[in-house]
């Protein structure tokens, strides 16, 4: 049997390979991907980001217990950042959803970015993929915590929730830095420390103006994860959430916005390729590196001929 | 402390000297002078270093503000430190055993350490306890076995100081039922429990409940005692395990005072006076390798204690400004190659806490990185202490390391490495907000890997480790191995109990626990209720957990 | 792209000295490998079951207590028994000559006892992990 048929009799040490495979990006792994593309597309993705240490894990893992409750079965992936010194990663998630069943309804991947700097690593679309071609009904998605906006997950989710703390008092930093734009939902974690009305009556303030704009009234839910108060209440407005989006078409739109993206991705990954590989076909390029140095020529002349040279395809202007 | 024509010519002398000094630094017999900590270390002391050196604001007379010299007036000429070694293994009645053993060979304060499950409140018939019952100390599950391990001990004559945090109010519980048992007036019980939960969160990981109700039930306890117990002391505010997880001498006596400053500002927002509970915490700090370091960190740690007690939280009591410590070697500098120089690194290091004017100190075995003490490798390390005590004449003269220009810069720079990591701990929002961050956790391991590749990097020397080698070694020391058995009939001695008591009782007794939990009644009191009836150390602390949730530490590396 | 070490380092037993853990797991970090800490006191079957979803090379387990004769064998048997003994488990811990031999004949792959480096421990996951075959076809 190979690792692709395991996985498609239910195996989960097969989808743990599988992963890795599309991870490491192993010779063949867009055939893989391709032979599970189509079995995906069923599973609700939700993710969480947020700054460091706002208890964006103890929230999925809270939320996870309570979807396993209801009979669902769920993937997380979680995702730390890797060293870009070292290229190692020290990967910690999984300390917050110890003590899960090992009954198979749940999996729990831990990701490092491995160099991509928008939130999540560059397979993590994949890995979703592969996860939602699996037969999970939900995939829940953690992003690193850095603080910023990280707009892979918009790309990756069908309902974002962005987790702050009292103390970051950065809220409205935080929707500076165009959080707001991101968020479908706000959890202010931490609920039982000092400041938590002041921040979620703050948020809701500056939020208003937003609300009077769109359908959704994009809430703002008190959370305290490690006294698992108020994630029920989360989870309502998550089930509220996908809802809203797919009564109003939203749903589809965003998912073909996300097809689109992605189709644009592959183009563009084997694009990258082609011109990698042509431009170390050049012969000369010492020589018109040469010219462009000593000002002889430019980039942008050199650009344009090279790629028609390469494809044929015409520049656009 | 000096005269200024003196200095001057000192001064002069100097550049001399440095003329050739220059070139004999070429050579270099070690590749850089670093102590034990990491802190470069200058190559002469002179008096120049102790230029606006105060004696009476900085040293003052030993029983004096600030103490820097000793918290007695005669220090050791009127009364030795207490030795007390730390021990307990397997079942009670082996560990009831060994203290007879103690008590006999002129140990003069029983210690008692507990097994893991007893530590994380687990009775001996966990599945968590699979594999751990009796093997790091003796296992307690009901006031049956405290009953055992005290057989024959008069409670009113001894001091017993015990290892145990998480769940130290239970222990205390069964320490005051046996007490009960034997008539002996809780007033006349002298002891220490250890009870210092903030550094569990920070270095020994040995945890129940969140922070916060963990303190909670700390400040229970310091009121209850204040009022029954009164030679008790609460809390042992340990630097020990800080270090032992890597920290730097700086860190250790940083992060322990601010715990200690931590507690005695919890129990004064809960309404207790300062001048009544303060007399009865003491801290515990570690004896490393580096001697002089080691010994400006003792000295620093009582004026700074000192200094904040009378000028901070203003206690008026004189015997509240004192730092009263407890010493033990450490465990982490000891080798499992060649483990006799254990013995030499022991003996160094109770040295170096017997100069700081330490109050009770424990050395470490010699086959302590292997398994529990062997009663030989136990007597031996008692013995280090006899030798020091009356052999070295250390304790002829108070601090006699005092005015020495290198002794007392690094007591100085000790001082004011912590006063800048509590300033530091300040900004942060205070000790819990730092545990939460993770701040100490990350300081420690930090230290802890440069530690590491200073070894690896041959930048620091450890005999057997990295150099002076043994090839082929085979060690020839007995190691003491607890018998696989020894689970076996603790669980079965668990289910007696459980069968024999009264159990509508002990749900009683549970119940008013968790009344007094979840409002303001007094856990401890509650507690002694509980074990009275035989109620076992799991079954109390599965009734908090629901109330006081469990801790989930934060990854840090 | 290149496969990537994945290694999921663990504590089982009760006792929190994560020291030497954290030691070692900074030092594969700068080795450039993936670590997955799953924290203290975390079960044999916990240990197996991460191992497996995360598909990691190699597990490695810190035991200090004295409970490694319970501990190493409970977590090599899940492995064989869920088929993940492709994984290889190493550990340190003290732990005395006699059971280091009986645990390595038993099918831990390696040991650790304290003075070890991390440069050692590094160098040997490096070359265990490709000395390694699976054999396996993936489509
Ligand atoms: N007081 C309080 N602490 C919480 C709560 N939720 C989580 N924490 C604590 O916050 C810390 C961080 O929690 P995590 O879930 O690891 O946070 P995170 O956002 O995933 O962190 P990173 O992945 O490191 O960015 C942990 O110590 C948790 O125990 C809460 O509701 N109240
Ligand atoms: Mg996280």
């Amino acid at each position: 049997m190979t690792v692709l048929e395991k996985f498609l009799s239910g195996d989960q040490a097969a989808l743990a390979r599988i992963i890795t495979f599309i991870e490491d990006r192993q010779e063949k792994y867009r055939e893989v991907l391709a032979r599970l593309y189509p079995q995906s597309g069923r599973a609700v993705k939700i993710g969480f980001t947020g700054p460091p240490g706002a208890g964006k894990s103890s929230l999925v893992n809270s939320i996870a217990r309570l979807l396993l409750a209801r009979g669902h079965r769920i993937g997380i992936i979680a995702v730390d950042p890797t060293s870009p010194f070292t290229g190692g990663a020290l990967l910690g998630d999984r300390i917050r959803m110890v003590d899960m069943p090992t009954d198979g309804s749940v999996y729990i991947r831990s990701m490092a970015t491995r160099g991509s700097s928008g939130g999540l690593a560059a397979a993590t679309g994949n890995v979703a993929t592969a996860l939602d071609a699996f037969g999970f009904d939900f995939i829940l998605i953690e992003t690193v915590g850095v603080g910023q906006v990280e707009l892979d997950i918009v790309d990756t989710c069908d309902t974002v929730i962005v987790v702050l703390v009292p103390e970051s008092g950065d809220a409205i930093q935080a929707l500076k830095a165009g959080l707001m734009e991101i968020a479908d939902i706000f959890a202010i974690n931490k609920a039982d420390r000092p400041g938590s009305e002041n921040i979620v009556a703050e948020l809701n303030m500056v939020l208003e103006l937003k609300r009077n704009k769109i359908e959704w009234d994009l809430p703002v839910i008190a959370t305290e994860a490690i006294n698992n108060k108020n994630i029920d209440r989360l989870l309502e407005k998550i089930d509220a959430h996908l809802g809203y989006i797919k009564t109003s078409g939203l749903f589809e739109k965003h998912r073909r916005e996300q097809i689109k993206n992605k189709l644009f991705g592959v183009m563009q990954f084997h694009f990258n390729n082609l011109i990698r590989q042509e431009i170390g076909r050049i012969t000369d390029l010492d020589k018109v590196i040469s010219d462009i140095y000593e000002g002889k020529s430019d980039p942008f002349t050199v650009g344009e001929s090279l790629l028609k040279k390469i494809s044929g395809i015409q520049p656009l202007h | 402390m000096i005269e200024k024509d003196a200095l001057k010519s000192l001064d002069e002398k100097k550049k001399n000297w440095e003329k050739k000094a220059e070139k004999l630094r070429q050579v270099k017999s070690r590749p850089r002078f670093i102590t034990v900590s990491g802190e470069e270390v200058k190559e002469l002391y002179t008096p120049e270093d102790l230029k606006n050196f105060d004696y009476n604001e900085k040293l003052g007379l030993p029983g004096e503000f600030p103490y820097t010299r000793g918290i007695h007036h005669t220090m050791y000429r009127s009364r030795l430190w207490t030795m007390r070694q730390f021990s307990g293994m397997g079942t009670p009645r082996q560990t009831n055993e060994r203290y007879h053993y103690l008590l006999n060979h002129g140990q003069t304060g029983l210690s008692v350490a507990f097994d893991l499950p007893t530590l994380m409140g687990f009775d001996s018939d966990h599945v968590r306890s699979l594999g751990e019952v009796g093997k790091c100390g003796v296992a307690v599950d009901t006031l049956a076995d405290m009953e055992i391990i005290f057989d024959g001990i008069n409670l009113g004559e001894v001091s017993t100081s015990m290892t145990i945090n998480a769940p130290a109010s239970i222990l205390l519980a069964m320490y005051l039922a046996v007490a009960e048992k034997q008539g002996i007036p809780f007033a006349k019980l002298r002891g220490t429990l250890q009870n210092d939960i903030l550094k569990e969160y920070i270095a020994q990981k040995e945890w129940i409940f969140p922070p916060r109700p963990s303190i909670r039930l700390i400040t229970d306890m310091m009121s209850f005692c204040t009022d029954h117990v009164p030679q008790w002391n609460t809390i042992s505010i340990s630097g020990y395990h800080i270090r032992e997880a890597g920290s730097t001498a700086a860190q250790e006596l940083a992060f322990t005072l601010a715990d200690g400053f931590a507690y005695i500002e919890a129990a004064i927002a809960d309404g207790q006076d300062v001048d009544k509970f303060a007399t009865r915490l003491s801290f515990f700090f570690n004896a490393h390798q580096d001697f002089f370091e080691e010994i400006a960190k003792y000295r620093a740690a009582r004026r700074i204690y000192a200094r904040r007690m009378r000028d901070k939280y203003k206690a008026k009591d004189e015997r509240n400004w004192l730092l009263r410590f407890h010493t033990q070697t450490a465990g982490c500098s000891l080798t499992a190659q060649q483990p006799e120089n254990n013995i030499v690194r022991t003996a160094l290091e109770a040295l170096s806490a017997v100069l700081g004017g330490t109050q009770s100190l424990h050395t470490n075995s010699m086959d302590e990185t292997m398994a529990l003490p062997s009663d030989k490798a136990a007597l031996i390390a008692l013995r280090t202490q006899h030798v020091i005590a009356c052999e070295t004449g250390v304790v002829n003269t108070i601090d006699p390391l005092a005015g020495s220009y290198f002794v007392e810069s690094m007591t100085d720079k000790m001082e004011a490495d912590a006063e800048k990591y509590l300033d530091e701990i300040d900004r942060r929002g205070g000790v819990l907000k730092c545990i939460d961050e993770g701040y100490f956790q990350r300081e420690i391991a930090r230290a802890a890997y440069r530690y590491q590749q200073e070894i690896e990097r041959g930048e620091r020397i450890i005999v057997g480790i990295n150099d002076y080698l043994v090839e082929d070694e085979v060690i020839t020391i007995p190691i003491l191995k607890i018998d696989e058995t020894v689970e076996r009939e603790q669980v079965a001695s668990l289910r007696k109990i459980k069968s024999g008591r009264d159990n509508d009782k002990v749900k009683r007794t549970l119940d008013d626990l968790a009344m007094a939990a979840k409002g303001n009644g007094n856990t401890l009191k509650a507690m002694l209720d509980c074990v009275r009836v035989y109620a076992t150390e799991g079954e109390i602390v599965d009734t908090l957990r629901p109330i006081f949730g469990e801790y989930i530490e934060p990854p840090i590396i | 792209m290149s496969e990537k070490i994945r290694v999921l380092l663990a504590k089982p037993g009760l006792d929190g000295h994560d020291r030497g853990i954290k030691v070692i797991a900074a030092a594969f970090r700068d080795a450039g490998f993936e670590v997955i800490y799953t924290g203290l006191r975390q079960t044999p079957e916990n240990i197996v079951n991460a191992a497996i979803q995360e598909d990691v090379d190699a597990v490695g387990v810190s035991i200090l207590s004295g409970a490694h004769m319970t501990l190493f064998p409970a977590i090599l048997n899940l492995l064989k028994e869920k088929k993940a003994d492709q994984i290889i488990l190493f550990g340190g811990g003290i732990i005395p000559d006699e059971d280091v031999a009986a645990l390595e004949k038993s099918g831990v792959d390696k040991l650790f006892t304290p003075g070890a480096t991390t440069e050692e421990t590094v160098k040997y996951l490096r070359e265990a992990v490709a000395k390694r075959k699976r054999d396996e076809k993936i489509i």
